[in-house]
């Protein structure tokens, strides 16, 4: 009888919860998220508007639909940009070694000796800020760390005997990476992506809250949050609920990463 | 009781915030720029390490927590000054400390502390002596005698003689730049000449009754042109202590200034560049700043149950400059059509809380003589007009635009903000670009590399002539790229006219001539607000962009 794995089960419904009500925002929202509005500046949280309103008359809650498809989005794009390069570039440098392994590495170590937004905050000065911008750049500094995830496992998968045993049957390099043993790393990828995920939520939001992330005509959470945050005192709305969102996406997924470890049997 | 009171909720509050803090880390006073921000907010975990992932959420997290009481007294214990002295907030840092260069107001404002020249503003919009006791101006408005006054010195403690009044008037006539008037006036200057120890002449090529505004351009000692950004010696009733570029600058007050009733009330004043208005509110209420100026009218909720607020206009005028040399804004019908389409009394309502002055033209509400209330009327907000114009220019289902904006201005970003969701109605899709403030003025300002963009343009020295002289074809400070012979030509004649009142008419018919053209779309003049803590006294408004801190003192 397996110990029921509470983990799992919160973070599946806490996620979907969370996917379900920003893919509603993809479709609609109560009203514009821009729509400015004189009358309801202001405005605390009441039927009209659930999260109430900026000092613009701006409805917070088609604000929070929409920054939040925006921020997921982005980690999306920011997580895929970094884990397939991660990947191929760990499982190549994992399975073959040797000099360009260690060079890459080196260059992995050099990128990721540097915290991460300061480097984004770096290329963004260059590119300027916007969508794209900052999935490349966030993108580009997510590789080092799959790479590094993936690379680790190859070491350990390389030398087994079933490995060998494909090697001596003359399977080709690359079905033994993709077929032989990327299947084997699927579960800490897993847990890996979650992992990335949570912090490229959390990058796009820090990058967006200093103001050199997206700009002000597709709010991201993040965004609104720095936004919000000179009328803590007077409209603790426009700060509460974008962030309420955050927390519970980030402790959604954290949970279902922690739940799938727990059920592949992965350390932690 | 009621501070555990207040440690409870901003307990409270600080809990509520952990989760912005965890995706801003440090960001709360790291907006300052790319450079200095950047320090700060790297300390962002980002699971590269191989700590595992739970172990860093919890450390960070008990490092918030930890962090905590520091933050709550910040709130409570520290007080940012001390003794008899204020830090004031400012949000634009000052980026080139030449008193006498053009500069912006932002800067101006701050040296009026320490620097004067020949004669200064007075707080209702007169120029009053300063290191002149006593000027005369000839019939013809082209001789300007004056006499030195006694007893002034430099903050070094040297009198100013005669030699320093000379060098620092040929200074701004451009004696170091090549012969390029560093203050713009001085160009219309054919002749600076001492007839004896207390008297300077000043000859004009073409007559102007304006030109003494331009003589409060700073008096400085002699051969210090070079070094005076290092040295700032001026005659003020504060004397320079140090400047931190992107963090403060410091001033104290200097005993000898030679008019003891007016002498400066406080000891020390610091001057703290905070890019961010949140931050200001922040450190307001954490006490690291006891005075902040030009806060945006929607935070006064904030601050007005704890602190001492002022309400005036700023004396500036707010608006969104058009580059009129690049398509589609080079016609006259489109920037007509996207002044129907914008609602002015709209946008004072939602970035100054209704609290602005609708200008309608380059003229601010206090230079009353030229200010024409009735040109703010001439484009009412009308959607069919403007749809109409745009068709006519050849848009009819409008086009796409930039709005550049200071990011440090929060005015100006909410203002562009609003502006794009106006035009929006009219099918003109507007992009709001946010620069930093240094970026503003070496790209849009002087590089003119720009669509549209909102920012404040107010009268360094309080006339007509200042405000409207920039829109001139071949004036280095026409940004706009306005170019129009008509008006070039009224106001030719009215910067030489010698008759007052044929001067005044001559300006406003300049002014009507740009509403007519629609060169900018003139929004208003902002509301300013100025928040000190309560135990100070003695705020003054001027009729013109600068803080006069002499006046302010502890109760």
């Amino acid at each position: 009888m397996r110990k029921k794995n509470w983990y799992l089960t919160i973070g599946i419904v806490l996620t979907a919860c969370m996917l379900i009500f920003i893919a509603v925002g993809f479709f609609w929202t109560p009203y514009a998220p821009s729509a400015m509005s004189a009358g309801d500046r202001n405005g605390r949280p009441s039927l009209r508007h659930l999260f109430g309103c900026d000092s613009f008359g701006r409805d917070v809650f088609s604000r929070t639909l929409e920054g939040a498809g925006s921020t997921l989005t982005i980690a999306l794009a920011v997580l895929a940009v970094g884990a397939v390069c991660g990947l191929v570039i760990g499982a190549l440098c994992g399975y073959y070694g040797g000099a360009a392994d260690a060079l890459i590495m080196r260059l992995c170590d050099a990128v990721a000796a540097f915290p991460s937004v300061l480097l984004a905050m770096v290329v963004l000065a260059v590119t300027g800020p916007g969508k794209y911008n900052v999935i490349g750049a966030l993108g580009v500094l997510f590789i080092p760390s799959f790479a590094r995830l993936v690379r680790g496992e190859f070491l350990k998968y390389r030398d087994r005997d079933f490995v060998q045993s494909a090697r001596l049957m003359g399977v080709s390099d690359l079905r033994i990476i993709f077929v032989h043993i990327l299947p084997n790393i699927w579960p800490v990828l897993l847990s890996g992506l979650t992992i990335g995920f949570n912090n490229a939520v959390l990058a796009e939001a820090s990058m967006s809250y200093l103001g050199i992330g997206v700009s002000a005509q597709e709010p991201s959470l993040g965004y609104m949050l720095k936004d919000a945050q000179g009328y803590f005192f007077t409209l603790p709305w426009c700060t509460a609920f974008p962030a309420a969102v955050v927390i519970l996406l980030i402790l959604g997924v954290g949970l279902l990463g922690e739940g799938i470890r727990e059920r592949m049997g992965v350390a932690s | 009781m009621p501070k555990l009171k207040k440690r409870a909720l901003l307990l409270l509050a600080a809990i509520v915030m952990l989760p912005a803090s965890l995706c801003g880390c440090t960001g709360g006073t790291g907006h300052s720029g790319n450079d200095s921000a950047s320090a700060q907010s790297g300390e962002l975990p980002k699971g590269r390490s191989k700590v595992p992932m739970p172990v860093k959420r919890a450390a960070l997290l008990l490092a918030v927590i930890a962090m905590l009481p520091a933050s709550l007294y910040g709130c409570t214990g520290s007080k940012g000054s001390n003794g008899n002295s204020v830090t004031v907030g400012i949000a634009q840092d000052l980026s080139n400390l030449d008193p006498q260069l053009a500069k912006t107001a932002g800067i101006r404002e701050v040296l009026f502390n320490i620097f004067e020249g020949l004669v200064k503003a007075g707080p209702d919009g007169s120029v009053i002596p300063a290191v002149a006791s006593d000027y005369e101006i000839s019939a013809d408005a082209t001789t300007y005698t004056f006499t030195l006054r006694e007893g002034v010195t430099f903050h070094n403690g040297n009198p100013v003689t005669i030699e320093d009044v000379v060098y620092s008037l040929e200074r701004c006539a451009g004696s170091e730049n090549d012969g390029k008037p560093l203050v713009s006036a001085f160009s219309n200057v054919s002749r600076i000449e001492a007839t004896d120890d207390g008297h300077v002449v000043i000859t004009l090529a073409e007559p102007s009754l304006e030109f003494l505004n331009a003589l409060t351009a700073a008096i400085i000692p002699k051969d210090s042109g070079p070094t005076i950004t290092e040295t700032m010696i001026g005659t003020g009733p504060f004397k320079f202590v140090s400047y931190a570029p992107q963090d403060s600058l410091v001033m104290e007050k200097y005993s000898g200034y030679w008019n003891q009733e007016k002498a400066a009330r406080l000891d020390k004043v610091t001057f703290k560049i905070v890019p961010d208005v949140n931050a200001m509110v922040v450190g307001l209420k954490g006490g690291t700043l006891d005075m902040v100026v030009h806060l945006p009218n929607s935070l006064e909720g904030e601050v007005k149950d704890a602190f001492t607020v002022h309400e005036d206009t700023m004396k500036l005028v707010q608006a969104l400059y058009i580059n009129n040399a690049v398509k589609p804004f080079d016609n006259e019908l489109v920037r007509q059509a996207m002044y129907c389409a914008i609602d002015v009394d709209q946008i004072i309502d939602f970035v100054c809380g209704g609290a602005g002055v609708p200008t309608g033209t380059s003229m601010y509400p206090a230079q009353e003589k030229y200010f024409m209330p009735e040109l703010a009327g001439n484009y009412a907000p009308n959607v069919e007009k403007a749809r109409e114009l745009l068709a006519q220019a050849g848009y009819p289902d409008g086009f796409a635009m930039t709005i550049t904006a200071p990011s440090n201005y929060a005015q100006h970003v909410d203002t562009a903000q609003v502006i794009i969701e106006q035009l929006k109605a009219v099918g003109i899709t507007a992009e709001l670009v946010q620069v930093e403030w240094e970026s503003w003025v070496s790209d849009v300002y002087r590089g003119r590399d720009y669509q549209t963009t909102v920012c404040g343009i107010s009268a360094d020295d309080m006339t007509a002539r200042e405000m409207l002289v920039r829109y001139m074809s071949d004036n280095q400070k026409n940004f706009i790229n306005f170019q129009d012979e008509e008006f070039d030509d009224v106001l030719t004649r009215a910067m030489a006219a010698t008759d007052e009142e044929e001067q005044v008419t001559l300006y406003k018919r300049a002014e009507e001539i740009l509403n007519e053209k629609a060169a900018s779309l003139w929004i208003q003049d902002l509301c300013d607000l100025v928040v000190m803590k309560p135990e100070l006294d003695g705020f003054t408004f001027y009729r013109t962009y600068v803080i006069d801190m002499s006046t302010i003192s502890y109760k």
